[in-house]
């Protein structure tokens, strides 16, 4: 035994404070770098999709004076087979000739016959189809411009010369001319948020993909939380602890990490190969995403159900409740916003999954929006994958603009999680 | 008229084929290749605009894997067409065959490889050989003997002394890219050849001869880039030093950014490719099931569309999408041979 004094104690004390007080700081410091280093990557990511994708949410349009002249057409009778089968590239080429009347030579008017999008005469044939008595009516119409004039225009706004490079300078020419008499403006792109996918990007939408990453979470929601739910239920409150129910825990806390093509392949070859389910189908992609997300909802599920005290099990027992009445009356109720947090964060990983859907053909070019989930669909983040691998320059922005789209569902599923666990879950 | 006749029968096919296999799949299925992808999907779109049916499904699975999904048998689960950049093979040939499936080969266009760099960056002017000495993992020993060392050329300069001073870095595609195979095969081998003995190889020994044309070098001065070609541009646009490999269409869209190297005195331009005097073109293919050209609705007006001139013509939308047109002759003669159904037997029959 050594006998310091109180004075010598207190010495030591005040010698090393200095250098324990840094040590604090310093390690304070390390969590806030951390952290900043974790916003400043965020930013980052943020900054770039939104500057490159912002675009994409105005499309250039022009404005053409369209004279639905039958001759034109070809329509001798008005009914839904004429109207279906009429000439629209015709009336749509000759309002472009209308506007520019001293293009004369053919490969100029081939030229000039791109300057709108090719989707303006399915316009037209809807409008048509529509409202049939505009026959040898014209009417003032705003038509979205071909890609790589829009292109142009908005690298117009950057330097004065713009991107030059599948624009000739006639083009350029009459794109400043429409622009001087105002027929050529900027306008909010709807077609984005209305249609499916297309290679012609003034064409191209999320609307199928959306539609299909919503068939598919539909699937995979019915599916896995109600069995995930049962299964922790099973395991929490009724199984025998064993060497059995280890090996299950272990099974599944494995599969949860079990990289996700690996359900692919399980996917193809049972719903696909073995079921015959067909491909591309967001059934099929639900049940895929089912079996991948279960681990998830079944792990987070237990946890919920542990945290439950086994006060209540014993009181709800005393007065008498059988097993199922405490379950369904007492600690599902309890445990509920857990698991909803679970399956929320599961479902938002689902949103995610590119790999797994590869192998069951839902990696694909689809127009028409998906009707019911045996219909062929694609989902958001494929939609990304496939415009980020497009030639066409206007599909850039397009990429950036649906990650916007994505990121947007994902904050709200995430942030929902956040707020009903928050609103919901009780403290002992 | 015309056109009323034909919608008439649309219709009426469109509902008898419905009524007669009521189960069947009412879209075709396309899957195959990345480099076709681009021209399928235009094709597709287009073709249910202005018909009736629905728009077929387009997978892009890669070559190799469009191959195993189409050549797995006949019947309504299985892929109706099929997109390669590179001609099918003897293996994959005689698995069709084993499952049954009699396969029709139409050679749809071209596609260029180009070695680009940025804007900023001086144009190189390559051959084959230069490509070959700069980019093979083994190359014929400098000193003229004829034995293969580790490839030694750390610049360009090294390589052929007209070429700048500048370090070789090349982005490309990884070995499981369709565009990476076509590189080694038109571009490596093509430079390979070159050496006589290297070339007198072939006859006797193919996989060691293969080996030293495709084996590209790993010690950093080829750089596996993915097989994003728009990353490939944005990462050259960053490094004026580096060069890229990548498809023709890419290039194309980009011009204000890079620009293509030109290759034994052709620069990768769209008539020089369809001319077929730049030297590293491939041709593209899609290939058709024939017992499902009956059965699934819209197959025949599909293919009708896809081999029409508005299509693959010299100034059709698919030209316009950066494919490149076959001559005019060969045109109507894979025209012609998709009109009859001709199905393919073996690959000398051209």
């Amino acid at each position: 035994m050594t006998d310091l004094t109180q004075a010598q104690v207190r010495e030591r004390i005040e010698q090393r404070l200095g250098s324990r007080h840094r040590k604090e700081k310093l390690f304070r410091g390390l969590g806030i770098a951390s952290i900043a280093f974790g916003v400043f990557a965020v930013l980052l990511l943020f900054t770039d999709i939104i500057s490159k994708g912002s675009g994409a949410f105005v499309q250039t349009a022009v404005q053409l004076e369209i004279t639905y002249d039958p001759a034109v057409l070809g329509i001798e009778e008005v009914n839904e087979e004429s109207l279906t089968w009429a000439n629209f590239t015709g009336v749509v080429r000759e309002a472009l000739r209308a506007r520019f009347p001293d293009v004369s030579s053919r490969s100029e008017k081939r030229e000039l016959n791109t300057l709108v999008s090719t989707g303006a005469p399915f316009t037209l044939r809807d409008r048509l189809q529509a409202n049939p008595e505009l026959l040898g009516k014209t009417e003032t119409l705003w038509f979205a411009a071909d890609d790589d004039v829009d292109t142009f225009v908005k690298s117009l706004d950057d330097s004065a010369e713009g991107f030059r490079g599948r624009t000739s300078d006639q083009m350029a020419s009459w794109v400043q001319s429409l622009k001087e008499s105002g027929q050529l403006e900027k306008r909010f792109n709807t077609t984005f948020f209305t249609n499916g996918d297309s290679r012609e990007p003034e064409q191209a939408g999320i609307r199928a993909a959306l539609v299909g990453s919503l068939l598919t979470l539909l699937v995979t929601l019915a599916l896995s939380f109600p069995i995930g739910v049962a299964a922790a239920i099973y395991l929490e409150e009724y199984a025998p602890k064993n060497r059995w129910t280890d090996l299950i825990e272990v099974n599944i806390n494995n599969l949860a990490a079990v990289p996700s093509i690996v359900f692919g392949l399980l996917g193809l070859a049972i719903f696909i190969n073995f079921f015959e389910l067909p491909r591309s189908a967001p059934l099929v992609g639900g049940l895929v995403l089912t079996l991948m997300t279960l681990p998830t909802i079944i792990i987070s599920s237990r946890a919920a159900l542990k945290s439950v005290p086994p006060s209540i099990r014993e009181a709800a027992m005393g007065m008498g409740a059988s097993r199922m009445q405490v379950v369904l009356h007492h600690v599902l109720p309890l445990a509920m916003p857990g698991m909803l947090t679970g399956a929320i964060i599961g479902m938002a990983q689902a949103l995610g999954e590119t790999a797994p859907l590869l192998m069951i053909g839902m990696v694909a070019f689809i127009v028409d929006v998906p009707g019911g989930i045996t219909d062929p669909a694609t989902v958001l983040p494929v939609q990304i994958f496939l415009w980020a691998d497009s030639p066409e320059r206007a599909f850039v922005e397009r990429t950036s603009a649906a990650i916007m789209v994505l990121l947007s569902f994902l904050i709200v599923m995430n942030a929902s999680a956040v707020l009903l666990r928050k609103k919901l879950e009780r403290r002992w | 008229m015309n056109k009323r006749i034909l919608a008439t029968s649309l219709a009426a096919l469109t509902i008898a084929a419905s009524q007669a296999a009521s189960a069947a799949r009412d879209h075709i299925s396309i899957v195959g290749s990345s480099t076709v992808y681009p021209f399928t999907t235009t094709v597709a779109e287009r073709f249910s605009r202005a018909t009736q049916f629905k728009t077929p499904v387009v997978e892009s699975t890669g070559t190799g894997g469009g191959m195993k999904l189409f050549c797995q048998g006949v019947g309504e689960s299985t892929a109706d067409i099929t997109g390669a950049s590179r001609r099918i093979k003897q293996s994959e040939l005689d698995m069709c065959k084993e499952n049954g499936v009699d396969v029709i080969e139409v050679q749809v266009g071209y596609d260029g490889i180009v070695l680009a760099n940025a804007k900023s960056a001086e144009t190189y002017k390559l051959s084959r050989k230069d490509i070959f000495l700069a980019l093979a993992k083994e190359v014929p020993n400098p000193d003229g003997s004829e034995t293969l060392v580790a490839n030694p050329y750390k610049t360009w300069k090294d390589v052929n002394p007209a070429l700048p001073n500048v370090k070789i870095e090349v982005l490309g595609p990884p070995p499981t890219s369709g565009t990476r195979d076509a590189f080694a095969e038109l571009a490596m081998e093509g430079g390979c050849k070159k050496f006589d003995w290297i070339a007198a190889k072939k006859d006797q020994d193919k996989n060691a001869y293969k080996s030293i044309c495709h084996n590209v070098r790993e010690d950093g001065a080829y750089i596996e880039a993915g097989e994003n070609d728009n990353l490939i541009v944005n990462k050259l646009v960053a490094n004026p030093n580096a060069l890229g490999i990548f498809g023709f269409s890419f290039l194309d869209q980009n011009a204000d950014k890079v620009h293509g190297s030109v290759i034994e005195g052709h620069a990768p331009t769209f008539d020089s490719i369809a001319e077929q005097s730049y030297p590293v073109s491939r041709p593209l293919f899609i290939y058709v099931k024939k017992a499902h050209a009956s059965v699934i609705p819209g197959m025949k007006q599909f293919l009708a569309e896809f081999t029409s001139e508005r299509a693959w013509g010299e100034d059709g939308y698919l030209a316009d999408k950066g494919m490149i047109p076959l001559p005019t002759a060969k045109r109507q003669q894979v025209a012609k041979n998709v009109r009859e159904m001709n199905a393919l037997s073996n690959l000398a029959q051209k």
